[in-house]
């Protein structure tokens, strides 16, 4: 196991962070108050309680998740498609260093951002409300499992993007209509029995569902089904990445 | 000696169906510099990125220090120091930390004082706090060298070196490659200048079409190349060579207005004086001479030719 690779992979990627700190760090930030003050403070007044927890509260792992999801493949995409496109990339082809240990120094670095920008949301939203976590093991099994899991699924759209309009594509198009409908704001059900129904075949629903049970012990699915779920797709990134690293897909001609 | 870099039976098709390498066969002997010389499109570089690890071989078997580049990896890359053909950087990083971090995704532990040592020989200290953006085109080729060197390889791969490159950092560049040389390392240089290959190699393969078409010392090699061609425009065209020019085996071109003479620079005598005496004598008169050296074009005609 090459480690220092691994640490240079990691550390460069994390410093790149530090550079970009507005960006990354700043920007959700902002984003997440500017939701507290709309949907909290406008619609909260309107939607006293979900299941009678306040709504500030409940719509708090919804945004925890979406910065999080959207960050991780960010990150996990840009992090590989960024010396893709600069050439750089000739260097870590040229080293050492197994596919593994490419992953690890990227994925990591990706899934490592992600979670300090979704603990920095959770700090931002306990300033704008009552906040506990029932069962703390439950909520870091989910989150830290999301972060890595989508970390993964970035660096695979970050492998397989040919311009930055694909790399753009998933995070801007994909993921937030997935999360607004995946009941972030709102429970599933508050909504008719159709759009109830349809909901059912939203991944991101039942992300969202474990991971605000882990907070409120309330949840739009069965909490082992969202385990299963976020494993399931664990798997498959990793199969997809177990191809890759066999075939040399699009990194080794 | 075993040779330090095996190559056997090397071949390479593009997904493309383009084939670049059609079983190459090399040794490269433990340090010394061997210059790749071919045309753009020779394949050069795809044998390069074959025994670095970037592209995958289609056939044949590539080993350094003994070990397979693809079942022993490790062991390989680890031994290899690579300065790619295009300037690819990471714009916005510093010197200092894109040399550094070359040296770690070697697997080698940080040292500082390497680092520094390396930006020093390369001149590169005064910016070793400056963006790559910063810095012109020669600097950055003195960037990618460094981080080639930041791992202390055995051997060194340089493709292309001197693309954009101005004279007196190619001086300095030969200097740093003399000095590796010096100290153990292998020199691997691909170029398609031959005054290149000729300045500072010590033997020359020379590949065309994804064919190695000869290996040589470059002794040897520029006797038997360095031919050169003595021109003389006649003022009246000449049916015939003259009988008393027949040993000077001589052409007659551009009807008869022009005679051609084959020399070999090298030799001790060119004959060029004593052929001018008996055209003077044979009562021809001159109305231009020219020379002119055997270009790579010419060679490589040569050598397919004499490979038929
Ligand atoms: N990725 C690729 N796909 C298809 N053809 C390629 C690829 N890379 C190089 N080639 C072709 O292979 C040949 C050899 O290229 P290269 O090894 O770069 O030559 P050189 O370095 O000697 O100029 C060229 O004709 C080039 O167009
Ligand atoms: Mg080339």
């Amino acid at each position: 196991m090459n480690i220092e690779a691994v640490k240079s992979i990691y550390f460069f990627e994390m410093a790149r962070t530090r550079r970009t700190l507005l960006q990354s760090v700043v920007s959700p930030v902002i984003s997440t108050s500017l939701y507290f003050i709309v949907f909290g403070a406008a619609i909260g007044t309107r939607i006293q309680e979900i299941d009678g927890i306040s709504y500030g509260a409940f719509i708090t792992p919804g945004l925890m998740m979406l910065t999080l999801l959207t960050q991780c493949i960010g990150n996990g995409s840009f992090g590989i498609y960024f010396p893709k496109f600069t050439g750089t990339i000739y260097e870590v082809l040229s080293s050492p260093i197994s596919m593994l240990e490419i992953v690890l120094g990227y994925v990591g670095a990706a899934a490592t951002k992600g979670l300090m920008i979704g603990t920095i949301i959770l700090i931002t939203a306990s300033l704008f409300v009552d906040l506990s976590i029932a069962h703390p093991f439950v909520m870091l099994f989910f989150f830290v499992l999301t972060a890595v899991t989508f970390s993964l699924f970035g660096f695979l759209i970050g492998i397989w993007a040919k311009d930055f309009e694909q790399l753009n594509l998933i995070p801007m198009l994909v993921i937030p209509p997935l999360v607004f409908l995946g009941g972030s704001f709102y429970s599933i059900d508050m909504l008719p029995p159709f759009w109830r129904a349809v909901s059912h075949f939203n991944p991101v629903l039942y992300l969202i569902s474990g991971f605000r049970w882990s907070f409120f012990e309330i949840s739009d699915v069965n909490p082992l089904a969202s385990a299963a779920i976020i494993l399931v797709f664990l798997a498959l990134c990793m199969s997809a990445l177990t191809w890759i690293f066999r075939t040399g897909y699009k990194l080794r001609s | 000696m075993a040779p330090i870099v095996s190559v056997s039976n090397l071949s390479k098709t593009y997904a493309s169906g383009f084939e670049a390498l059609k079983g190459v066969s090399l040794d490269i002997e433990e340090g010394e510099i061997l210059a790749l010389l071919g045309p753009n499109g020779a394949g050069k570089t795809t044998l390069i990125s074959i025994v670095c690890g970037i592209v995958n071989a289609t056939g044949g078997k590539v080993t350094v220090g003994g070990h397979d580049v693809v079942r022993d990896f490790r062991q390989t890359r680890a031994m290899i120091g690579l300065v790619p053909q295009e300037l690819t950087t990471d714009a916005f990083e510093t010197v200092w930390n894109t040399v550094t971090f070359s040296r770690g995704l070697h697997g080698k532990k940080p040292d500082p004082e390497h680092i520094e040592k390396v930006l020093k020989d390369l001149s590169l200290w005064s910016k070793k706090d400056s963006t790559l953006r910063e810095l012109s085109g020669g600097m950055k080729r003195r960037v990618l060298i460094a981080k080639a060197l930041s791992h202390e390889p055995r051997v060194l791969f340089l493709d292309e070196p001197t693309a954009g490159v101005d004279v007196s950092l190619r001086k300095s560049m030969w200097e740093v490659v003399e000095r590796l040389r010096a100290s153990g390392v292998t020199i691997i240089l691909t170029t398609h200048y031959i005054e290149e290959a000729e300045e500072i190699a010590d033997r020359i393969a020379v590949i065309n079409s994804g064919e190695i078409l000869l290996v040589e010392d470059k002794k040897a090699l520029m006797t038997k190349l360095g031919r050169k061609q003595l021109r003389v425009d006649l003022t009246q065209p000449l049916e015939t060579v003259p009988d008393s020019l027949a040993s000077y085996d001589l052409r007659l071109e551009g009807d008869g207005e022009r005679l051609i003479y084959e020399y070999d620079t090298s030799a001790e005598r060119t004959g060029i004086t004593a052929l001018l005496a008996a055209m003077a004598e044979a009562g021809l008169r001159l109305k231009d001479i020219s020379t002119r050296q055997s270009s790579l074009e010419d060679i490589f005609v040569e050598i397919v030719e004499a490979g038929r």
